[in-house]
């Protein structure tokens, strides 16, 4: 059993990726579920997006040849880009109505 | 050679990963996610994704992370020294995060992936910008639109006036 964990591990291939994916998956809900600033439950968000990514592009290095994951990996990177922006203007706005970006204190829809 | 280099990159990811994660103090995770960011970059190259690995240094690194520093800075109160950040629900958070990650990696380690003979292009960018021109030109624009959208849209809900 040791043995074959050991000559596994010798030759990175698809798995590999795949599983440095999921634990990185697994990080970042595990920051969305835990942290209460909100600021930290966005980087959560953007480590499950990166762990996404890893699956298509490692999808499209090995199991197509083709670069049609690199593309969604593309949409992927835009997409992130504008859930930030609009989401830290929340969040700013968030703080200016009522002075904590704390996501358990935030329990009403208006002040 | 291959492998070194990929468990380089595998530690750096997930180990700022676990400090973006488990750090208390939020400018600490904040810088932590900057080599996150870089490590996946590196993956990217192994993958020999070389215009992804640009794209996520230029939009991850100088976009995106400047823009949560920025919002770590300005939501802060400035009367707290202390700038720690509280968790919530650890123990039942653990439970599931350890089940998906079992499950997860179980699942990746026991399908047969179809693994193909034929490797992708060597350099990828002039091919990735004809596929965005014809087989994905109407994702390619409406991405574009969205993106408009969204930062018109930040920037009003940003600098909205405070009604009487």
């Amino acid at each position: 059993m040791l043995e074959q964990i050991l000559h596994w591990l010798k030759a990175p291939g698809l798995n590999h990726f795949l599983i440095l994916s999921a634990l990185l998956f697994s990080m970042g809900v595990y920051a969305i579920l835990t942290r209460k600033n909100a600021i930290m439950v966005l980087m959560g968000i953007e480590l499950v997006l990166n762990a996404a990514n890893i699956n298509f592009i490692a999808f499209s290095r090995y199991s197509t040849g083709t670069l049609d994951g690199q593309i969604v990996a593309i949409f992927v990177i835009i997409l992130a880009a504008a859930e930030v922006a609009i989401a830290l203007a929340i969040v700013l706005n968030i703080y200016q109505t009522f002075n904590t970006v704390n996501v358990d204190e935030i329990n009403q829809l208006k002040d | 050679m291959f492998s070194i280099i990929f468990y380089v990159f595998a530690v750096i990811t997930l180990g700022a990963a676990a400090i973006v994660v488990f750090s208390r103090n939020i400018v600490h995770s904040a810088f932590a996610l900057l080599f996150a960011f870089f490590g996946v970059a590196g993956l990217y190259v192994l993958l020999m994704a070389d215009f992804l690995a640009i794209t996520q240094l230029m939009i991850y690194v100088g976009g995106i992370l400047v823009l949560l520093i920025f919002g770590v800075m300005l939501t802060q109160r400035q009367v707290d020294v202390d700038i720690r950040t509280g968790t919530f629900q650890v123990f039942p958070a653990l439970v599931i995060v350890s089940a998906l990650a079992g499950t997860l990696v179980g699942m990746f380690w026991v399908t047969n992936w179809k693994i193909s003979p034929t490797a992708p292009p060597e350099t990828t960018a002039s091919k990735i910008g004809e596929l965005l021109l014809t087989n994905y030109l109407l994702p390619f624009e409406v991405a574009s639109v969205v993106l408009l959208v969204a930062l018109i849209g930040a920037a009003m809900i940003a600098r909205r006036e405070k009604r009487a």
